[in-house]
């Protein structure tokens, strides 16, 4: 499983590095595979809504009424039908490539595995949805994967009748076959909405819209195929007749030669089986969880900084309970908690200046406190020499930073970028620890822990608390968002970063004078 | 320049995925029947005899009885098995004992079978017993047909329609 994980890591990782070259950050496709998902999802809805409008569900009519539309009004509802089929073949792609991007970057075990479980069966639905769609079309290709479907049905020992018999021979046809699954296809999407809609329920700010210049892009792209390569059908069903060479669809259809030629026990003992490998992946083998994160009271104030950054929603705001005046206080559902800290990294009390009391912030990680992190920063920092010494803070999930150590660079690792506070940069270069600080995580918007690089971004910007102080001389911190690949972006930036800091005038260095603020602190710790 | 570029490589990104997804969604195709071939389906569902004769209660029988459940017959559930042949010119494609369904083995018997057969001019005989009888059978057709390639016989059965259909 280990295995498998790290070489498709090693494929995601080297795609989407590729694909960073010609996407702005943001834009990266392989970053956007849940949200491209959703609008490939409206785009079906749409195109399926306006196909719906002159589809007819008779027996001979399904047939004719498509060729009207490919044929006669191939401008307008031609042109849907094929937005439709395309859309639902793209929303294969990037649903299969979201499941395994998942899978190859560790996320769905732990408590994530509520995301990966409730996922499982959208894409079984989403099967469900297009293989009944195929069936609604009743040529060539229909009557293959009808025939095809129900003989696999059948292979189940639950049907009085069997019933591949409903198309045994033109005359055995009902229409109510059709109008089934007419309903079919129209019920299975909007379940599949709901439990994506639980899907979701455990993830904070989940992005659903795809940024406006890929969704126009994936949107182009679709159009231009449906009017260059439009969407038909294949000759018309005729249950008279053993359909020959069929068009597959490789998306939906790959499967179906096989349940068509191996016996029904292996067939659906493999589809059982494999069901059950994926509902189980999660706990195959289980996470080691490392500690939840802990709230302290007697430091938390209820500002509910924590409770907005939680990318799993995992901290509630309830009613104070130790007298302190403060209308609220943060709590911790550990079930929902995936140990980032960057909680910790919102709280405004995990601030490395506190000298004058113990540094215990609101909210924390137990076993990777702020505290810890204070003395390992300096004593990092303590060993470093030379114009232009370099603190580079990296994350367990993004750009390697292991071996980059040298007499003018060290090196710290936590758990997600989003943990450290803005204040521990002040901190750093304030007290002269070192010249430059470099942050080094995850790509945009393909953080481990989802948000921990947006947050960074914006505490950095100064757009959202707790803000990266004015008085930090931005020449000396430079930010890095790379993933697993970015490792020569981040050489190549030391280097860069190294001589830029060498250039910096000595007077311009940062001295540490105490200001009003931390003198305040002093006095009321003190 | 490189502007220009990147929006190129996007271009170069959106047309891979157009035509991954425009040919894999017809392309290639299977064949998923022999070029030149015919097929007969055989497939039916058909509850033969049950495995014992009814028989009249006795007015003894009849008053143990609860009072709404009272009836003047009992009948067997379990029904026997059906035998079928199919015999395609001097080939036996067929020749099975098919069990009744059901967990008391009192629901109709089915099957559902497809034979590959060379097209052209063939005699079909296709027999069903149904009775606790031993030997012999209760139904019997003989078809004449000509196949052609790509065509599709299926044999159905219906007892109310006097036995086997070929369509």
């Amino acid at each position: 499983m280990n295995l498998l994980r790290i070489l498709l890591r090693f494929v995601f990782d080297r795609t989407e590095r590729t694909l960073g070259i010609f996407f702005p950050a943001h834009w990266n496709p392989m970053l956007n595979l849940g949200a491209l998902g959703f609008f490939f999802y409206w785009i079906i809805t749409v195109s399926g809504i306006y196909v719906y409008i002159f589809f007819d569900t008779g027996i001979t009519q399904a047939y004719g009424s498509l060729e009207y539309m490919t044929n006669d009004q191939w401008y307008a509802a031609g042109v849907m039908r094929s937005l439709h089929r395309y859309g639902s073949d793209a929303l294969i792609v990037v649903m299969l490539l979201h499941f395994s991007r998942e899978f190859a970057l560790d996320r769905y075990r732990g408590v994530r595995w509520f995301s990966w479980i409730t996922g499982v069966p959208v894409v079984l639905l989403v099967y469900v949805a297009g293989i009944t769609g195929y069936w609604m079309v009743w040529d060539t290709l229909a009557q293959y994967v009808a025939i095809v479907t129900t003989e696999w049905l059948d292979r189940l020992p639950i049907f009085g009748e069997p019933v591949a018999r409903n198309f045994l021979s033109p005359d055995a046809l009902d229409s109510r076959f059709f109008s089934l699954m007419v309903f079919i296809h129209i019920a299975v999407p909007l379940i599949a909405l709901v439990l994506l809609w639980i899907h979701l329920q455990r993830i904070a700010k989940p992005r659903i819209n795809p940024p406006r210049g890929l969704a126009i892009g994936s949107a182009l792209s679709l159009l231009v195929l449906s009017l260059v390569h439009p969407a038909v059908s294949q000759a018309p069903a005729d249950l008279a007749k053993v359909p020959g060479d069929i068009g597959l669809d490789w998306f939906y259809l790959p499967l179906y030669p096989l349940l068509e030629n191996l016996p029904g026990p292996l067939t659906w003992g493999a589809a059982v089986a494999l069901l059950l490998a994926f509902c189980a992946v999660p706990w195959l083998p289980p996470m080691r969880k490392p500690p939840p994160a802990e709230v302290d009271l007697a430091n938390c104030n209820g500002c509910m900084r924590c409770f907005e950054d939680c990318p799993y929603n995992a901290i509630a705001m309830r009613e104070r309970s130790d007298g302190l005046p403060f209308e609220r206080e943060a709590v911790v559902d550990p079930s929902f908690c995936v140990s980032c800290g960057i909680c910790a990294g919102a709280c405004p009390t995990a601030t490395p200046f506190r000298r004058a009391s113990d540094l215990v912030a609101g909210i924390d990680l137990p076993d990777r406190s702020v505290a810890d992190l204070r003395t390992e920063i300096e004593s990092a920092c303590n060993g470093l020499v030379g114009d232009a010494r370099i603190l580079v803070i990296g994350c367990d999930h993004g750009v390697s930073i292991a071996g980059l150590q040298g007499p003018g660079t060290s090196l710290v690792r936590l758990r997600c970028i989003g943990q450290l506070p803005p204040s521990f940069v002040d901190y750093v270069l304030s007290k002269r620890l070192a010249d430059g600080v470099v942050l080094a995580g995850c790509s945009d918007n393909g953080c481990h822990a989802r948000l921990g690089t947006r947050w960074t971004d914006a505490r950095i910007a100064r757009e959202r608390d707790p803000q990266l102080r004015a008085r930090v001389p931005r020449e000396r911190l430079r930010v890095l968002w790379a993933g697993r690949a970015g490792r020569g972006r981040l050489e190549a930036l030391l280097g860069r970063f190294g001589e830029q800091l060498q250039a910096i005038p000595a007077d311009a260095s940062p001295v540490h004078k105490p200001d009003d603020r931390e003198k305040t602190e002093e006095l009321v710790d003190g | 320049m490189a502007r220009m570029l990147q929006f190129i490589g996007q271009a170069f990104v959106y047309a891979a995925l157009a035509v991954a997804v425009g040919y894999l969604s017809s392309r290639p195709v299977y064949q998923q029947f022999p070029e030149g071939q015919a097929q007969i389906k055989l497939s039916f569902a058909h509850g033969a005899a049950r495995t014992e004769a009814c028989r009249r209660l006795t007015s003894k029988e009849i008053a143990k009885l609860p009072a709404n459940e009272r009836r003047p017959n009992t009948c067997s559930r379990e029904r026997v098995p059906i035998y079928v042949q199919l015999r395609v010119d001097d080939e036996t494609l067929f020749d099975q004992k098919l069990e009744p369904t059901g967990l008391a083995g009192d629901g109709p018997a089915r099957t559902y079978r497809k034979f590959v057969v060379a097209p052209g001019n063939h005699t079909i005989m296709a027999r069903m017993r149904d009775s606790r009888r031993s030997e012999g059978f209760d139904y019997e057709t003989r078809h004449e047909t000509t196949l052609v390639a790509g065509q599709n016989l299926a044999i159905d059965f219906k007892a109310d329609a006097g036995g086997f259909t070929f369509r």
